[in-house]
């Protein structure tokens, strides 16, 4: 009971602090709708029928993983910034259940981007918001909320070693947008990017709410999100403890 | 003698200490190695979706990578030294102010070369991209003049660092709305009118336009026209930039808000 107080607290927390934030909002909000409208501009341009709603989800899904990305990627040096990450270390509650909800929450306000992006492709570009299936759709966007909320916890937890984790974060914005088919299809990319998209939850994400929204089978996809959020979760347990324990053998955990 | 002093060698010192990104480790994964990203994804979105070919995204691409220098470096070359509380002593020395602003400017438009010129380099290796033989120095001169003014706007939102309390938000803006506008990706003439009439006004339009042609294979001459009007948009946010600069600090002086964060 304790432990989903804790998690639920801290998701309400960080979810009204990065709502605050004039980062997340450009993230969320601004960022997105710019992409999208290149995106919609393009595919117009090119004629393609029947790919807005699917440039408008990819775009939404962009959106999601930069926020992931840069909250959770960041996690660890703000609280570094903010001198609060020993008091964090030391609290009685494992650090891994302090980040879960921060992660989580920083996938959760990706939702703004989906929402605004399907917003805005529907009353500026005309895009067409009939959901072919809508209660697969309902189960699809949670499931990958959770399944990118979990990749950010791994990417939290490797981070913690690592002083520049912005910077990383700068560099991985774009090449998981691509290898992992939010806008363009991953066959149209070398052979090799294949097998990489495959351990990456938006790939699966992404396929779910397009198939729930396009047409298709989407819960397979739905499985593998989760599948990939239980791998990240364990993966992220291991790590936080090995890299944790090393931060205080080094006494590197508040250098910044 | 002391102005060229606060020109060359200020600029030079303000550009290491308040350019934050300046640490390999930080330099690398987020001035080459976004840009290089840009360049993939774009130019696949591009393929994807069956406009234009791989040369016209690259160049885009290339010349727009620039504003990573231009826009980031230029705010933070200026804006941080409010952040970092130098800009009141700073302000109370009796150094020539145009000196000193476009001093800092000269290492940001280094910096914005050698990008935009990584990107060209990418887009050569890794797309389906070859520049027109006899292209590179005609190419080299309209980067300088696109990258120049696309360091004068980076200046002036840096002026407004001056004032306002989150500068680094409206740099990230601006990054993405010259993504959109500039004819970077989309061609412009697929654009609604109104925003093809704002992108005339913004840097890296015309320059873009002119590379485009001039990796075709035009020379310099024919672009002629394309080059002169992004150096007098240019010269126009430098000369904003400046105004604005001089503003703020007249303002910050009189409201004591020079330390003010």
């Amino acid at each position: 009971m304790s432990v989903a107080r804790l998690i639920w607290t801290g998701w309400l927390f960080h979810m009204k602090t990065l709502t605050l934030s004039g980062f997340f909002l450009l993230t969320s909000f601004v960022q997105p709708m710019i992409f999208a409208s290149i995106a919609f501009f393009l595919v117009e341009a090119g004629g393609q029928p029947g790919t807005l709603l699917y440039a408008a989800l990819g775009a939404g899904m962009m959106g999601i993983w930069s926020s992931t990305l840069f909250g959770s990627g960041g996690a660890i040096q703000w609280q570094r910034w903010q001198g609060t990450l020993e008091l964090l270390v030391a609290a009685p509650a494992p650090f891994l259940l302090v980040l879960l909800p921060l992660a989580l929450a920083t996938a959760s306000i990706g939702l703004y981007s989906l929402t605004m992006t399907l917003l805005w492709g529907r009353l500026l570009f005309g895009v067409p918001l009939e959901l072919v299936h809508p209660f697969a759709f309902i189960v699809a966007v949670p499931a990958t909320v959770l399944g990118l909320g979990l990749l950010g916890l791994l990417l939290a937890s490797t981070f913690i070693l690592y002083r520049h984790a912005n910077a990383m974060s700068n560099l991985l914005e774009y090449p998981v947008w691509l290898v992992t088919g939010l806008l363009v299809p991953v066959s149209l990319l070398p052979v090799w990017v294949e097998p990489l998209s495959w351990v990456l939850a938006p790939t699966w994400g992404v396929r779910a709410i397009r198939d729930a929204a396009i047409g298709g089978d989407p819960w397979p996809a739905i499985g593998m999100c989760l599948l990939l959020g239980a791998v990240y979760f364990a993966l992220a347990t291991v790590f936080l403890r090995h890299f944790e324990r090393l931060a205080r053998e080094r006494a590197t955990l508040a250098l910044t | 003698m002391t102005s060229l002093r606060v020109f060359f060698i200020g600029g030079r010192i303000a550009y290491r200490a308040l350019f934050n990104w300046i640490s390999p480790w930080i330099y690398i994964p987020t001035m080459l190695g976004s840009p290089f990203f840009q360049i993939l994804f774009f130019t696949y979105l591009g393929r994807f979706a069956g406009v234009e070919d791989d040369a016209f995204f690259v160049v885009g691409n290339a010349v727009q990578v620039c504003a990573m220098a231009g826009v980031y470096a230029a705010c933070m070359t200026i804006a941080n030294e409010r952040y970092f509380a130098t800009l009141a002593p700073l302000l109370a020395t009796p150094a020539n102010r145009l000196a000193l602003f476009l001093g800092r400017g000269v290492p940001v438009l280094l910096n914005g070369l050698f990008i935009s010129a990584f990107g060209f380099v990418v887009g050569w290796v890794f797309l389906d991209f070859s520049p027109a033989s006899g292209s590179l120095l005609p190419l080299a001169v309209v980067l300088v003049v696109t990258v120049f003014s696309c360091t004068a706007f980076g200046m002036g939102l840096g002026s407004l660092g001056l004032r306002t309390r989150d500068v680094f938000f409206a740099a990230n803006l601006a990054y993405y709305l010259l993504l959109l506008f500039c004819g970077v990706n989309v061609p412009l003439a697929d654009l609604p009118t109104w925003m093809q009439e704002v992108a005339k006004c913004l840097p890296l339009t015309h320059g873009i336009a002119a590379a485009r042609e001039v990796a075709a294979g035009a020379s310099l001459s024919s672009v002629a026209s394309l080059v002169w009007t992004e150096l007098g948009i240019g010269v126009v946010y430098a000369s904003v930039a400046f105004g604005l600069f001089r503003l703020l600090e007249a303002e910050g002086r009189r409201r004591a808000t020079l330390e003010t964060i």
